[in-house]
């Protein structure tokens, strides 16, 4: 198939073809982070821009090494040191970078949409790496491959997601990726942060860890998030680490060979102990690496032949 | 003198629908002549509404006209020029302006210039709590002698219970009226849009029906209580219809609004995050769609009013939950109300009631609503056959947010008067009076 | 419509001789199969390669290390292509460093393949000697590169294509010097 896109805004309207390409792309990418020099001269002298207007480190580091790695020359911009903070509107930041031709803009804000705003008004290319609860593609990719890595297949597992739910743009972009791709879904957490209507997607929804871990395949904890509360959805903590955390008596109802995820940073002892954060079977760092080739193979993906595509 | 011959007169207030003439003498209706003559020995204009409807002025009991302090948003005079063209005569103008309109200077300015500039009569509305700020009641006395026709926050909720039901049962003495913004701001609290599956679905924070739901009940049980009389605005939920019906049922002094939008579009606008699919109460789901139109069908709720909300475009040029409230509606309210009658539940006489009897009725407005004789010369002359599109540039609005640019509508005021003077035509040979 | 002209340059019997005469000039050059590397250029290099390897360990007795390059992320018209070409995969499971690299491809043209070719060998280490050996040069050359072992010289002029048909059975292998398909009349 030929990649025809300017952006990866979601994968909402992603077909499974153009997901199993950029799978394809990345595993040539993964190749070049096992070699001594781990650089390749694909994008170099293209531009691309993080643009956070929240904080994440850890996104953040892997696009810019994602980025290096195709010798592109990469740039930060987060809110908290700018010009927001003087007022300035998110098109007008956007169209102030814009002036200084970028290639790609990385867009992570709090505002479901914005990336989608934005594709409209300014024309470089535009990934979502995170917006609001809305999505988060490269996540929901690199989770795609990480399962296929671990497990040769996705058609069938039993996938459980257990956490906050409502406020998670991960586990939107996963109900696309994995879900279009066979899996069969379970999400999890308590009835405040678990909205039954996600049932609409094909998922199936409910309160209680133990019905969702049985016999799955995959584990995947999302972390709970204390920072995006005003209210609480929950009475305490400890009370949530009680119902909704993954310890080893929980874990050892799923699958024998199962593995655990999670989009980090890990709480832990509250959404997953401390053991079973470092166990063999947990695939979280295996998570990051494939993040990088993922976010290597969009970055590859969108640079090329602009002018003569669009 | 001026005669409008030849069109469909419908008057509910007066119980008329009949083809013929109406008399306009300085300004108040003089006469209405069955069948198409021309009263014996007349001289003066004549307005041709042969195939038209012709009707009391129209009343829209809910506008933001922005001035004083956001002029570039709106002013009384763009405002009321855009009144005119939708076939309005009068207005009634919110308080949130800047400064609110909780002082009797400030509700003198706004009438006077609505005397001196406006294209419709204006009506002032003035604030509950002073400042909008729900803490303590303004001098309403005072206020409804410089010219308030009656007293909301609209904008924002009155929160406190207790300060409702104090200001409710106050007002009952002077039989003032109190418009309700019902919202429960906990409720509400982020959210951008009506929490359904579309929202869900698209990641934007949800503003559940029951914040809505929750605050009509209190206005309710309050007027219950206190044994007086209030006005709920922009009904837009299911259970808000339904509760107004059980209130109205039980004996409550309750009435009622709703906006073109609520019986119009859905949340399902809000795909690709369309700012003007943006308003507060949000657009909700068909199930609520479907309960207002029967609610209007069945008499719960007493008027169409637009809340038009003018806002400049940057600051609807934006991420979703960044973009401002709301969307213009004068220009458009009557083609979307026409609309109506192809359910064949609703009537043209209901139409004008919901649009202009109704409207005058729960204000108060003397000689406005009807055209019986004697009534002030507000007369809307509608094409209601006319098929149109609604184009950017015939916008008269100084702000152009929203969401029915390029629909293909049916049915147009072609000549407005007010007091008998001509305050919009397009009629040909009947031009605006300077 | 005049129809596009194909000519069978080199049939399989062909190639078997010229690829043996290859690798047996690649043996007499190194003086034998010490230190010896082969590497094949993604894709048509990649057959050919695997044949010279058989034929080593037929001759020398030995097995000379192979692996395959993909020069995508090399080119050197990325932006200029109208999508991102699909990538293939690159596997050199061994070191080069103080190796004699071999580099193997089906045609030598303007010289952009090999040059890419060579950075991406760089970036594995550091060899004795990079080689080329190549099944046809058609001229042509853009970049001052020169293959060390030459297949056969077929001058062509710039709108001919010769195609290395070496993906399925020996048998079938064969290159083909075409003209292109005129334009269609209107």
């Amino acid at each position: 198939m030929d990649w025809k896109r300017r952006h990866v805004l979601g994968l909402a309207d992603f077909r499974v073809e153009e997901m199993e390409f950029v799978i394809d792309t990345a595993r040539s990418m993964e190749e070049v982070l096992t070699r001594d020099i781990k650089k390749v001269p694909a994008l170099r002298g293209k531009t691309v821009v993080n643009l956070f207007f929240e904080a994440s480190t850890r996104t953040r580091t892997s696009f810019e090494i994602a980025g290096k790695r195709l010798s592109a020359d990469v740039v930060n911009f987060s809110s908290s040191t700018s010009s927001v903070t003087k007022g300035e509107t998110l098109l007008d930041t956007a169209k102030n970078i814009e002036a200084m031709k970028p290639n790609i803009v990385i867009l992570r804000h709090y505002a479901s949409g914005s990336p989608h705003f934005l594709s409209r008004f300014v024309s470089c290319s535009i990934i979502n790496a995170g917006d609001g609860a809305n999505e988060h593609p490269s996540q929901g990719l690199l989770d795609l491959y990480t399962i296929l890595k671990a497990k040769g297949k996705i058609k069938g597992l039993k996938i459980a997601i257990i956490g906050d739910i409502l406020h998670s743009r991960v586990v939107r972009s996963d109900l696309h990726s994995l879900g279009r791709m066979g899996a069969n879904l379970w999400l999890c957490g308590p009835a405040t942060m678990a909205p039954k209507e996600m049932e609409r997607t094909g998922a199936r929804v409910t309160y209680d860890i133990r019905e969702a871990v049985k016999d799955a395949d995959v584990v995947m904890m999302l972390r709970i998030q204390l920072e995006r509360q005003k209210t609480a959805y929950f009475p305490s903590l400890r009370e949530y680490s009680c119902k909704y955390g993954l310890n080893r008596a929980i874990f050892s109802l799923a699958k024998e060979d199962a593995v655990i995820m999670h989009p980090g940073p890990i709480n832990r002892g509250v959404e997953l102990s401390d053991e079973l954060a470092d166990c063999a079977q947990s695939r979280i760092l295996n998570q990051v690496e494939s993040g990088v080739a993922i976010r290597m193979a969009l970055l590859y993906l969108l640079a090329g032949g602009h002018d003569a595509a669009h | 003198m001026l005669l409008i011959k030849g069109g469909r007169v419908i008057d509910p207030a007066s119980g008329l629908d009949e083809t013929g003439g109406v008399v306009l003498e300085n300004g108040k209706v003089k006469d209405f002549l069955p069948g198409g003559q021309a009263p014996k020995g007349f001289q003066g204009r004549t307005i041709d509404a042969a195939g038209k409807w012709v009707l009391p002025g129209l009343i829209d009991m809910h506008v933001h006209l922005r001035e004083p302090g956001y002029e570039w948003k709106e002013d009384i005079r763009s405002g009321t020029r855009a009144a005119a063209a939708g076939g309005f005569t009068s207005v009634a103008c919110m308080a949130n302006t800047k400064p609110v309109n909780d002082h009797p200077e400030i509700t003198r300015y706004i009438r006077e210039k609505g005397e001196r500039e406006g294209f419709a009569n204006v009506f002032p509305v003035a604030a509950v709590t002073r400042g909008l700020e729900g803490k303590e009641m303004a001098d309403y006395a005072e206020l409804a002698e410089a010219g308030a026709v009656a007293f909301s926050d609209d904008g924002k909720p009155v929160a406190s219970s207790l300060l409702l039901r104090r200001a409710l049962e106050y007002a009952k003495a002077f039989d003032f009226l109190i418009l309700s913004h019902a919202e429960d701001r906990e409720l509400s609290g982020e959210g951008a849009a009506h929490e359904g599956w579309t929202a869900h679905r698209l990641g934007i924070p949800g503003i559940p029906a029951a914040a809505e739901e929750v605050a009509i009940a209190r206005d309710i049980l309050l007027a219950k209580q206190t044994g007086g009389k209030v006005h709920i605005q922009h009904i837009s939920t299911k259970m808000g219809v339904a509760l107004l019906r059980m209130a109205k049922k039980s004996g409550v002094r309750v009435t009622g609004e709703t906006a073109p939008h609520y019986f119009t579009l859905t949340d399902a606008l809000l795909e690709g995050y369309d700012t003007n699919a943006k308003m507060n109460p949000p657009l909700r789901g068909e199930e609520d769609r479907m309960a207002v139109l029967e609610g209007l069908n069945d008499g719960t709720i007493d008027a169409i009013a637009t809340d038009h909300a003018p806002h400049e475009d940057y600051v609807k040029r934006c991420e979703f939950i960044a973009a401002a409230n709301g969307i213009i509606g004068l220009e458009t309210a009557l083609p979307l109300s026409l609309a109506l009658l192809s359910g064949g539940k609703v009537t043209p006489a209901r139409i004008v009631e919901l649009l202009s009897a109704n409207p005058a009725g729960i204000l108060k407005l003397a000689g406005k609503g009807s055209l019986r004789k004697g009534a002030d010369a507000d007369v809307t002359v509608v094409d209601p056959e006319m098929e149109w599109e609604y184009r950017q540039q015939d916008i008269l609005s100084k702000s152009r947010n929203t969401p029915f640019l390029g629909w293909k509508l049916k049915g147009r005021a072609v000549a407005t008067l007010r007091g008998g003077r001509v305050t919009h035509s397009l009629l040909p040979g009947v031009a605006v009076d300077g | 419509m005049k129809k596009a002209s194909r000519k069978v340059i080199l049939d399989a019997k062909g190639m078997e001789r010229v690829l043996s005469r290859l690798t047996h000039e690649i043996l007499e050059k190194n003086k034998g199969a010490e230190e010896l590397v082969l590497v094949g250029i993604m894709s048509g290099g990649v057959p050919l390669s695997k044949f010279i390897r058989e034929k080593i360990r037929t001759i020398e007795g030995m097995d000379v290390p192979a692996g395959y390059v993909d020069i995508t992320l090399y080119r050197d018209d990325l932006s200029r292509a109208g999508y991102q070409p699909r990538l293939k995969r690159t596997e050199i499971p061994f070191s080069i460093d103080e190796k004699k690299v071999v580099l193997v491809d089906d045609v030598l043209f303007t010289g952009r393949t090999i040059r890419a070719a060579m950075d991406a060998l760089i970036d594995f280490g550091r060899p004795k000697n990079i080689q080329l050996a190549v099944l046809i040069d058609r001229g042509h050359r853009e970049l001052p590169i020169r293959a060390d072992y030459v297949g056969r010289n077929v001058p062509t002029s710039r709108s001919e294509n010769v195609d290395v048909m070496v993906q399925g059975e020996r048998e079938e292998w064969k290159v083909i010097l075409r003209e292109p398909t005129p334009a269609k009349g209107e």
